[in-house]
């Protein structure tokens, strides 16, 4: 049973905005193709006025009323806008969840107090979107079906705990939102009102329509409750700041940020947490937000770290934030947060250069993106291509101070090269005198290179366990040219054995150059 | 010739002059001996830690300057923290930066940490960024091309942000003409041929045709030096034959003609 858990639910009809704003007298609808013939899927009251209803073929609808404005739907625009509403009502509540196609659910538990009470919120919200252009229908129950149901029939409801049988007891079955074939059922039957429903046993509606219509016609008496599924996980800890006048200047917003940083820090710092993620959200007046989320690499817990993460941030965004007529509400909240172990400060400087190393690669990151300041595993592999792994340095820094890397030999040149082809590059060789033996002279990029000294083959064979198809061995030279370059050449596939045409004569094999050496 | 008044005139000139740089004398470098003799003389002990030193070459010589870098990071800041800034064409032109090359040279990988930037201001920008963080050992900041961002004013907050923090700072210019800057030292780096006497198996060590053409604080040279892995260490390559054509002493820090002189070769 719900108790305490107060839902809205703002229900929406008319598919577009842009019908309302244009109709004036004409009457607007809006069609979908549905079984290979155009159908209505939202009018306006005017045209509902001229006797026309969803589902009635443009056919037929134009033969009614000749002079309809009609618009084609556009699914992906109308889960925008929705969206868009959605992250609007983030503003009341961090609970927000999607009940597609025209539906929100806000759970407004413990919130409804800041905005005046639940009748003043639900006012709030209606007037907003109304002002906008949206048809809005709101009603406050203790379940989110019972609040619901009640948007279909009778807008701005509030039913009080225990109330709700009574409430939805008189509206058509219809209203319940469950499969149309049910509600054809139901009708036949002669059940026309939900109460009429409620009033048989609910073994004899379960066995005719399935147990889900049951469990959904309890909910939307409230005598069962489903949690609804938020778009976003609730953060640990948010702060605001709402303003009475909008506010557009740069200052204000970098000095809000900062003061909403101190703050969260102190609410934060009360349980010994330092925050993983941060997420700022920006609340126009005309309704659009823009959400702008810090990643660090370790718990912040100062003020001015975290004011210095958005400030990069936001310096570094592509299309800047744009105030508009100006915030109404800035809002910072820490998404994901961990507990601190609070560290004496040792004397010694060095000992601290880990955080100090982490705060700057949180800052790099902030600015060019998470992916593009990397660290680096090694890994247990022969391919040269594959034997490290370049991870991002927010999450794996400690994991690559602690790596195990392959021990250099002694009194050894370097035999591996120190710049790296991602994809090795081919080269021309004319046809060497040992068939398998390295060349004489090579093309790489239009230069031709005449080998002085080479030293090899070091043969790398593929990994044949992991790959499905023929993989070709390498044999790999490291050879110096008459300039004293240095270059890390293969051969791909053993000459005669691997490398064989389909008469099994010998084939001509391939050259690539994989690095250079220093 | 000069006087001897003239010669004491223009001691006492440069001696203000590097109070005025050097903020009435308060900051002197630490010096982090390089291991060729000849050039920590020139250098007079070493390479300058805190300080931005470039390094340019030619277009095909990248892996070769990347290697001269790797070793005056190892020099200057072993062991400790080190950021690599590079642009995203600069990999593509000459290859990644190869960990497995990196711990062949005597470096750590441990240490190291590459950042991406997408273009040259960013990459400048990490640079200056990661700079100011006294916590590295040293910043290098790889661009590949002319870049008519890195000037005067760029490279001046370079150095400030090295001097304040004692980051040693590496400018690893590949296909770059020198401009002027208030970089330390300037190299040009080119690779040299691996010692003729050597084993036929045992050829290979990194060895650089480094020519010092800016030096704030002394004098200008040129020399073969071969990096030893084991040791981590520059040194003179045994029985190398060293290049003939001695370098002028001093010259214009617009060193363009070393790029455009033709035929230029050494025995």
């Amino acid at each position: 049973m719900g108790t305490g858990s107060r839902e809205e639910n703002a229900s929406r009809k008319g598919s577009r905005v842009e019908p309302d704003r244009l109709s004036g007298d004409a009457p607007c609808i809006v069609v979908a193709k549905e079984k290979n013939a155009l159908q209505i899927v939202s009018l306006d009251d005017a045209a509902a006025q001229l006797g026309l209803s969803i589902g009635l073929p443009l056919a037929n609808a134009r033969a009614i009323a000749p002079d309809l404005t009609v618009f084609d739907a556009d699914a992906a625009a109308d889960v925008k806008t929705l969206d868009d509403i959605a992250c609007w009502c983030d503003r009341f509540t961090p609970l927000v969840a999607l009940d597609p196609p025209h539906g929100l659910f806000l759970d407004i538990t413990g919130c409804a107090h800041l905005f005046g009470g639940e009748r003043a919120l639900m006012q709030a919200v209606c007037d907003v979107l109304t002002y906008q252009g949206f048809t809005v229908s709101a009603a406050i129950a203790s379940t989110s079906i019972c609040a619901r149901t009640l948007t279909r029939c009778i807008s701005g409801q509030i039913v009080a705990d225990g109330e709700e049988a009574d409430a939805v007891d008189s509206l058509p079955v219809s209203a319940l939102g469950a499969d149309e074939a049910i509600i054809r059922g139901l009708r036949r039957a002669g059940l026309k009102t939900i109460g009429d429903v409620a009033a048989r046993a609910p073994h004899e509606i379960a066995a005719r329509f399935g147990a889900a219509f049951t469990t959904l016609l309890s909910h939307a008496l409230g005598e069962g409750d489903a949690p609804i599924s938020p778009r976003k996980p609730p953060p640990d800890y948010i702060v605001e700041q709402r303003f009475a006048e909008p506010v557009t200047t740069e200052d204000v917003i970098s000095a809000t940020l900062s003061r909403l940083a101190t703050t969260l820090v102190k609410s934060m710092e009360k349980q010994g947490k330092g925050a993983r993620r941060l997420e700022a959200s920006f609340f126009r007046t005309d309704g659009a937000v823009r959400a702008i989320t810090v990643d660090t690499g370790q718990p912040v817990t100062r003020g001015e770290v975290i004011d210095r993460l958005f400030r990069e941030r936001l310096e570094a965004l592509n299309d800047p934030l744009d105030p508009g007529f100006g915030f109404d509400l800035i809002r910072l909240s820490a998404g994901r947060t961990e507990i601190v172990v609070q560290e004496q400060r040792d004397l010694d400087s060095h000992v601290h250069d880990n955080d100090e190393l982490a705060a700057l690669i949180d800052r790099i990151a902030a600015r060019i993106g998470a992916k593009r300041v990397v660290v680096h595993l090694p890994q247990d592999t022969h391919i040269p291509e594959r034997a490290v792994l370049a991870a991002p340095a927010q999450q794996h820094l400690s994991a690559s101070t602690q790596a195990a890397w392959p021990v250099r030999v002694e009194g050894e040149p370097p035999l591996r090269p120190l710049r790296l082809f991602e994809k090795p590059e081919p080269i021309k060789v004319p046809f060497a005198t040992v068939p398998d033996g390295p060349p004489h002279h090579f093309t790489w990029r239009r230069a031709v290179h005449a080998v002085v000294r080479v030293e090899g083959p070091e043969r790398i064979a593929m990994e044949w366990w992991k790959q499905d198809g023929q993989v070709l061995t390498r044999d790999y030279f490291r050879v110096e040219d008459e300039k004293g370059l240095r270059f890390w050449i293969f051969r791909d596939g053993l000459y005669g054995s691997e490398l064989v045409d389909a008469e099994g004569k010998p084939a001509p094999p391939n050259w690539f150059v994989h690095g250079l050496f220093a | 010739m000069m006087t001897g008044a003239r010669t004491n005139t223009l001691a006492t000139l440069r001696g203000s002059i590097e109070q005025i740089e050097t903020h009435g004398g308060a900051c002197a470098f630490n010096k982090a001996r390089l291991g060729h003799a000849e050039a920590d003389a020139a250098l007079k002990g070493g390479l300058a830690v805190g300080a931005v030193h470039e390094v340019f070459c030619e277009g095909h010589q990248s892996a070769v300057a990347t290697g001269f870098v790797a070793g005056l990071v190892g020099r200057a800041a072993a062991r400790r923290p080190l950021v690599w800034v590079r642009q995203d064409f600069s990999e593509l032109e000459t290859g990644a930066l190869s960990m497995s090359g990196l711990a062949e040279l005597g470096l750590d990988p441990r240490c190291m940490v590459s950042v991406r930037a997408a273009d040259v201001e960013s990459a400048l920008r990490t640079a200056a960024d990661a700079l100011a963080c006294d916590a590295l050992g040293a910043v290098v900041l790889e661009v590949w091309g002319g870049a008519r961002q890195l000037d005067l004013v760029a490279s001046r907050k370079l150095t400030l942000a090295a001097q304040a923090s004692g980051v040693t700072g590496l400018l690893l210019r590949v296909a770059a003409e020198p401009q002027p800057s208030t970089a330390e030292t300037r190299w040009i780096v080119r690779a040299a041929h691996s010692p003729p006497t050597t084993a036929w198996n045992a050829w290979g060590a990194p060895v650089f045709d480094a020519h010092l053409v800016r030096n704030r604080h002394g004098l200008l040279g040129r020399w073969i030096m071969e990096w030893k892995c084991d040791e981590c260490l520059f040194s003179e390559p045994a029985a190398h034959p060293q290049p003939v054509a001695a370098a002028p002493a001093h010259r214009s820090h617009q060193a363009q003609s070393v790029f455009k002189r033709s035929g230029y070769r050494f025995a």
